[in-house]
């Protein structure tokens, strides 16, 4: 049972490696190299995998936010608006925090404002979809159009560091960011990641609120009849999913990059999306599919710079493992179906 | 502020919008028929861009728009077919398969246009304008909305057609009927997926020429990712306009309106930075949708696959 569920995860991962290796060979690109080139840099070489394993810092919150909407039945396509406010604000309040309170509060501090702001800027969303029946699909992308922009007037407007010339956030000190594991450059957000996606999972399949978040999922007119609180429950998750991608952007500026330039979107959100569909919203498939991401991620980033293969090419990747594995399991469906008959 | 309501400004304001809103229009006309059939079509997105990059690329080789437009709706009319075959077909998650389509048209136009045109973004001329004799020498409202290109005015009349199709004919019923009540339309003889195959596939030329349209006169250029949520756009026009299409062009417009605003603000001079004035088109939408949200009405069975004898 366990070795057919690794192979339909591997399987369309290999078929999706074929069909983009054929558009790197339209590009003309040797696609064999192509590859070598991203396992060396993401994974086989130990500055690379150092990289990789902090890039999954800010994923695993977002793959943990996501899991937690999806299971639930709500489409939170919003959490890249989500995740720049956590950042912006956790950037603009750890660094004036840590001259007035010591380190470890300043720096847990601002991650508890970055989830609060998250949460805020859900909150329409949420009420829409909980007491209008607005559809969230929309709501949610639309309010992440509006956070690029809005992150950007805060940046250049409202926490714009008087010190330097580039339009960017006062930045946090080095010894002050989130600890290292060790010796290494991994930062420790990447621990926090995992038990965050680890608790996401035993709460959705092991706990009561869990199964009522998923009932709400499964059918909200059932839901209703079973004397569930929908309007309530659908808020909830969005504070939830809405607070962990604020957290997830808390991480990555508190552990790796210290400040938010203006314009800076990484865009994880998108990207972590169909990474969830693959997992099919199990917390540890998750986890590994995020650290395979990540891998892909870190050494596209190198092969952008050194073979000229713009860093979309991994967008194109997922996009195409996601549509491969869609069509796989329609397959194992199918025939599972026919034995049966 | 003295310059700002002259009549150049104003009509300048008005040309804007009409071009910003020409792709929402499409798009929004497109996934309204779409939706109206039962399938949501996140991937509208995807087939945008497919049609801006694939349109600007017929336009800079051929040297004609025609073809441009050609190759931009035939673009998106090919994501289209990938869509209804892996959604309406095999009746797979429509919101997953939508989102793949988009991110993976996204990334592969961007890998496109860089190993196409490397770092340089090459412009188109200037489109040819038709002038509509007698409209155009109105003061103001003239030079805006009568001295377009030809596409634009068939887009308009688009609405009209669609707005005939929906009300008088049998393939309106069918449409409307396969979104609402599929196992009826089957029920009467007719091929529910057939109809919805036909209004995906329609949805995705219109994207693509609106895309394409967005691309070589809106912009005049390409740029990767250059759609920047038009297409999601135009679902909250299709959504809103709860199933007619004449709203769907007063959306168009309106939201063309706030788009054409942030370039015109610019330009006279006021001194607001760019990044709230882009917020605007944006926070049109969500006031839109808090006033109107809940009159939004969708088909019942919109999102769903259709498979005969399934319960």
């Amino acid at each position: 049972m366990i070795i057919e569920r690794i192979s339909m995860a591997l399987g369309p991962i290999a078929v999706a490696l074929l069909f983009a290796g054929i558009i790197l060979i339209i590009a003309g690109v040797n696609p064999v190299s192509y590859y070598a080139y991203v396992l060396q840099r993401g994974l086989f070489s130990w500055i690379g995998l150092q990289q990789t394993l902090t890039r999954m810092a800010p994923l695993l919150f977002i793959a943990a936010s996501l899991i937690v909407a999806f299971r639930a039945g709500i489409w939170n396509l919003g959490t890249d608006g989500q995740f720049l406010l956590g950042a912006v604000t956790a950037a603009a309040a750890a660094p004036l925090l840590v001259t007035v309170i010591p380190v470890w509060l300043a720096v847990s501090l601002s991650m508890v404002l970055a989830t609060a702001v998250a949460m805020l800027w859900s909150l329409l969303p949420a009420l829409l979809r909980a007491y209008q029946g607005v559809n969230e699909i929309i709501t949610t992308l639309m309010m992440t159009f509006l956070g690029i922009s809005f992150a950007n007037v805060l940046v250049k407007l409202v926490f714009l560091d008087p010190a330097t010339t580039v339009p960017q956030t006062r930045t946090l000190a080095v010894e002050n960011r989130l600890p290292r594991l060790f010796d290494t450059t991994i930062t420790s957000g990447v621990i926090m990641g995992i038990v965050a996606v680890v608790a996401v999972h035993l709460m959705m399949t092991r706990t009561s609120f869990g199964l009522k978040l998923r009932v709400v999922g499964a059918n909200p007119r059932a839901a209703l009849h079973a004397g569930l609180n929908v309007p309530t429950l659908t808020i909830s998750v969005f504070a939830l999913s809405a607070g962990l991608a604020g957290l997830a952007g808390a991480v990555d500026i508190l552990g790796v990059y210290g400040n938010v330039r203006a314009d800076w979107n990484p865009a994880y959100g998108m990207a972590v999306i169909p990474v969830v569909f693959l997992s099919r919203m199990n917390g540890f498939a998750a986890i590994a599919f995020v650290f395979l991401f990540s891998v892909l991620s870190i050494g596209g980033e190198s092969a952008a710079r050194r073979l000229g293969v713009p860093q979309d090419f991994t967008l194109v990747f997922v996009a195409i493992t996601l549509i491969v594995l869609a069509l796989a399991e329609y397959m194992a469906q199918r025939r599972a179906a026919v034995r049966e008959a | 502020m003295s310059g700002l309501f002259t009549d150049v400004f104003l009509s300048a304001l008005l040309f804007g919008a009409i071009t910003a809103a020409v792709p929402l229009l499409l798009a929004g006309i497109g996934e309204q028929m779409s939706e109206k059939a039962g399938v949501l079509n996140i991937g509208i997105e995807g087939m945008m861009i497919a049609g801006a990059f694939c349109g600007f690329l017929g336009a800079y080789l051929s040297g004609s728009l025609w073809l441009g437009f050609l190759s931009g709706g035939l673009a998106g009319c090919a994501v289209a077919f990938v869509m209804v075959l892996l959604c309406v077909r095999l009746g797979l998650n429509q919101i997953v398969i939508g989102i793949g389509l988009t991110l993976g048209l996204e990334g592969l136009t961007a890998l496109a246009h860089h190993f196409q045109f490397s770092r340089t973004y090459p412009r188109l001329p200037a489109a040819d304008i038709t002038v509509i004799p007698g409209l155009s020498a109105i003061p103001i409202i003239g030079p805006a909305l009568f001295k377009h290109h030809l596409i634009v005015y068939l887009a308009v009349i688009l609405v009209l057609v669609m707005s005939f199709i929906y009300r008088r004919t049998q393939l309106g019923l069918n449409l409307q009927a396969a979104g609402d009540k599929p196992a009826a339309l089957d029920v009467a003889g007719v091929d529910v997926i057939r109809i919805r195959t036909v209004a995906v596939l329609a949805t995705g030329s219109l994207a693509g020429i609106g895309g394409a349209y967005l691309a070589n006169i809106g912009a005049g250029l390409f740029v990767p990712f250059i759609t920047n949520g038009a297409g999601f756009l135009g679902i909250v026009l299709a959504m809103l306009a709860r199933g007619r299409p004449v709203w769907v062009l007063a959306g168009a417009v309106l939201f063309g309106m706030c788009l054409s605003l942030t370039t015109a603000m610019q330009v006279a001079g006021i001194n607001m930075p760019t990044d709230i004035i882009n917020m605007l088109p944006f926070t049109a939408v969500m006031l839109m949708l808090i006033l109107f949200g809940r009159r939004a009405s969708l088909p019942a069975a919109l999102g769903l696959p259709y498979q005969r004898g399934a319960r």
